[in-house]
């Protein structure tokens, strides 16, 4: 396909953010690719507003107590624990569903992109929401600053030592969890420390702790101060220098440009590309926002095989529907039971390594499913799907009932539940004013996927509304959205 | 040349998504349903950290009755299978197994530095990874890449399920989850798919849009091929109402049909028995006993049970004491039931766990899960272990 200036800028906004909207659409066929990155970064420049999702019951019953001690002492009841942890769930939900609203809404489209980046790059699954919504917001605030900052910040939080053990790592009772996974996963990656380094490394966290509230607390008479001899150098090493020596390593720059070009460029690695990033990003002392700058000046980025070479992430995929064609939803919680059964429910990440992305998204369910949600939005299509019960958290489903328009090509499915949402055409539509009947499927097609349309017009039309141009410009749109080209960006 | 069975030929789609015809099927031509001898894998999830030790209950040994003096299972009221062990009063049917030498059970079986968290535990079990080991495949996802380059579906493995664990995923193939292959029929059976699926240009790359297609293809003409296969011999065996009756009767008529597939995948839940154990557990073991009652008798009547064998797994074991709350928390290791009747070794295939020798109250492992798995695969399913588990793990002689 000819790669325009429209289709680079739409591969801009897809992968330093959840893809166009309807408003951006007439800027993005005559602008430079420069100004409209530029645009993209002085828009998450700003700091961001903290997401305070906590129930005032859970503050009214850890408000003032300074540690776990105090707060056995004091002996919550049974029935407060068990109002605590659920209430706690609830929260995660809406800050979940907060968090996916500000991806679809703000102008700091990359800040937020790349918190979802940093968010499975930091995987941890806490039940406790002051913990989650505080990494959250460590998360945020540093996507586009320094690394190091964003390291250590993370690594003195209460979610991840709490998700990490680090609250049981003690002189003379290591837990090595913490110290492994920093290396394995957040900075070195595998086959670069040795198993000697896992357990000095260790040593060097003891007394890293956390308390209720969410602050870090340092138990010095927990922390070893022995000599620890780490990465070949030796020293009474505390946590912070540990963190410090992980940081010199040319490797850790490395290890994060590839993690950051794979879901930034493409799965498919091109090891010169890595290589020079990894080099800028370490000289620069880890400044993301100067990398992302790299990445998105280059050239190499707009080149047709890195264009529509994405396969969504669930997320992404909802996101980046609900940009492109706004709508109100009146079940909200519904999109918590679609990141599941697509397999990425914010805050509830797999394990500690992440999402694993790319094919990984993909088998005949998630697939399936993902082909007919536009449908499910736009005809309150039902869907009888299930998730798996997750006993960590137990998640209501709702039953709800049926729904009233249809689209050609779709059967009725009985049962299940619905997305209940209503779209806002106008401004989508309005961008169709000046395009001829003959060339309007085109023109949607180029706008809704970032690969070739494979769906020959005449099968299309086959399933859209040619009863009138506004019919044939929504029903085409949905059907577009339902193809496996949809899933790539 | 395939063409000619009959099934297909009403359907009409598989000549749509032009898609080779599987090879498997050149052996089924025959009036002969499946050849005697195909095994077949039943994977029974029990999710939630199943309480081991009040199912195959201890009831010789003095120190169960005193660190669960409410919870404890009296020996009167357990099904006494030697004058040691019991098993839960519910499993009436699998006591009968056990009579008819069609049970095995073993115990202790975990791994080293055991997760007591659900999720990461059963991420564990479905990867067979070690306990620091992050995997994004499943063990049996990895003997689908391992056996099924020459596939052309994705019906190897199956999952009774909306959602497909990550236990049958592999690098390259998948298994596939379908709740009930009518179901799974009609929601793929849309003609808008099969019209842009029939009209997609394969160009035989590696490129992204091309693989969605070829999943997209496949799904479509397996959920046909599936639907199609479970009318051909629906069972009419009676099962309870139950969603585990419900299941293993989708896989015996899937079973006494002509189907390539070697493994069946199911989950019941939850067992995290926190509070109120002996209600749920006893819900839940009732559901599943009697499922398993209706599946076996239907493959014993039809003559497959020397093939099929069900194999029960839970992501973790409980604590050995009971506590505050009615119930028992988080533990380690925990026991398997295999059930056939094509086993070598029959009944307790090992010793009970040794309840004086503790770590911090939980049950020390004496038997690597992945032996287990190695066994299964390299024994019952013919494949090749070593490469799947990526390392060698001693094989077992029940089977």
């Amino acid at each position: 396909m000819t790669v325009t200036d429209r289709l680079k800028n739409q591969h801009l906004l897809w992968r330093a953010g959840f893809g166009s909207m309807a408003e951006d659409l007439d800027q993005l066929q005559t602008a430079s690719q420069k100004n409209v990155a530029n645009a993209i970064f002085k828009a998450s420049a700003r700091s961001p507003q903290y997401i305070d999702i906590a129930n005032d019951y859970l503050k009214g019953l850890t408000m003032g107590i300074d540690d776990v001690v105090k707060l056995q002492k004091k002996g919550l009841s049974q029935d407060e624990k068990k109002q605590m942890r659920k209430q706690s769930q609830e929260d995660i939900k809406s800050l979940n569903l907060a968090w996916l609203n500000e991806m679809v809404n703000t102008d700091a489209q990359l800040r937020e992109k790349m918190s979802l980046f940093w968010h499975s790059h930091f995987a941890s699954r806490n039940l406790n929401i002051y913990y989650q919504q505080l990494l959250l917001d460590t998360i945020r605030k540093n996507a586009l600053g320094n690394f190091a900052d964003l390291l250590r910040e993370v690594s003195k939080s209460a979610a991840m030592i709490n998700f990490l053990n680090n609250n049981q790592n003690r002189k003379d009772h290591p837990n090595e969890n913490f110290a492994r996974e920093v290396m394995e996963l957040f900075t070195l990656g595998r086959g670069n420390y040795s198993e000697e380094d896992v357990k000095e490394g260790a040593r060097a966290f003891t007394g890293w702790g956390a308390n209720l509230q969410g602050d870090f607390v340092f138990r010095k008479f927990q922390h070893d101060n022995g000599d620890k001899n780490f990465l070949g150098k030796t020293g009474n090493f505390d946590g912070d220098d540990v963190l410090n020596i992980l940081l010199e390593q040319k490797q850790t720059a490395n290890f994060i440009a590839k993690k950051i070009y794979r879901f930034f460029v493409n799965d498919d690695i091109d090891d010169s590309k890595v290589a020079w990033l990894g080099n800028r990003f370490h000289q620069s002392n880890y400044d993301i926002r100067a990398l992302m700058e790299d990445i998105f000046a280059s050239d190499w980025f707009y080149e047709e095989k890195n264009i529509g070479a994405r396969i969504k992430s669930p997320v992404e995929l909802i996101v980046g529907i609900r940009r492109m064609l706004p709508m109100d939803i009146e079940n909200e919680d519904v999109l918590l039971i679609v990141q599941r059964l697509l397999g990425q429910l914010l805050f509830y990440p797999p394990n500690v390594a992440g999402w694993p992305g790319g094919a990984n998204w993909i088998d005949s369910s998630t697939l399936m499913f993902r082909l007919r949600i536009p449908q499910i939005i736009y005809a309150s299509d039902q869907f009888d799907l299930q998730p798996k019960e997750d006993d960590d958290q137990a998640m209501g489903i709702k039953e709800m009932n049926d729904g009233p328009m249809r689209i050609k090509g779709f059967g009725k499915i009985n049962g299940g539940q619905m997305i209940k949402a209503q779209i806002s055409w106008d401004k989508y539509l309005k961008k169709f004013d000046d395009v001829q009947k003959e060339n309007l499927a085109n023109e949607i097609a180029s706008i809704i996927l970032q690969v070739q349309n494979g769906v020959a017009e005449n099968t299309l039309r086959k399933f859209t509304d040619n009863s009138s141009r506004e019919g044939f410009i929504k029903s085409a749109t949905i059907q577009l959205m339902s193809t496996p080209e949809y899933q790539l960006c | 040349m395939l063409i000619k069975r009959r099934q297909f030929l009403q359907a009409g789609s598989l000549a749509a998504t032009s898609f080779m015809l599987p090879k498997f099927l050149k052996a089924f031509e025959k009036p002969m349903m499946v050849p005697q001898g195909n095994k077949v894998l039943v994977v029974l999830q029990l999710s939630g950290g199943n309480d081991g030790l009040n199912t195959v209950i201890p009831v010789g040994n003095d120190i169960y009755y005193r660190v669960r003096p409410h919870l404890g299972i009296e020996k009167v009221k357990s099904l006494i299978l030697t004058e040691a062990v019991g098993l839960h009063p519910s499993l009436t049917a699998l006591r009968d197994l056990y009579n008819d030498g069609s049970l095995g059970i073993l115990n202790s079986v975990g791994y080293p530095n055991p997760d007591r968290s659900h999720f990461r535990s059963m991420d564990i079990w479905q990867t067979a990874s070690e306990s620091n080991g992050f995997m994004s495949t499943g063990w049996l996802g990895r003997y689908l890449d391992a056996q099924c380059s020459g596939c052309d579906k994705p019906t190897q493995a199956m999952e009774i399920d909306d959602i497909l664990s990550l236990a049958l995923k592999g690098e390259r193939i998948k298994g596939l989850a379908l709740k009930d292959p009518a179901r799974l029929y009609n929601t793929s059976h849309q003609k808008y798919f099969k019209d842009i699926s029939a009209g997609h240009q394969d160009e035989h790359t590696e490129k992204p849009v091309d693989y969605l297609y070829k999943v997209m293809a496949e799904t479509l003409s397996s959920a046909e091929y599936i639907y199609q296969q479970s009318k051909l011999h629906p069972t009419s065996a009676q099962y309870p109402k139950t969603g585990l009756g419900k299941d293993l009767q989708t896989i015996a008529s899937l079973i006494f049909s002509d189907i390539n597939t070697k493994v069946y995948y199911v989950s019941l839940g939850s067992f995290d028995t926190h509070v109120n154990q002996q209600a749920q557990q006893q819900r839940l073991f009732t559901e599943m006993n009697d499922a398993v009652k209706a599946f076996v008798s239907d493959l014993k009547s039809n003559n497959r049970f020397q093939d099929v064998m069900l194999m029960t797994f839970s992501e973790f074991g409980r604590r050995v004491s009971q506590n505050a709350s009615g119930g028992t928390d988080h533990g380690t290791a925990n026991n398997m039931f295999l059930v056939s009747g094509g086993l070598k070794q029959k009944g307790m295939i090992d010793a009970m766990p040794d309840l004086n020798d503790l770590n911090e109250g939980d049950l020390k492992y004496q038997l690597d899960f992945k032996s287990v798995y190695a066994t299964v695969l390299n024994k019952w399913l013919g494949a090749d272990d070593k490469k799947i588990l990526g390392k060698s793990f001693s094989h077992l002689d029940f089977i």
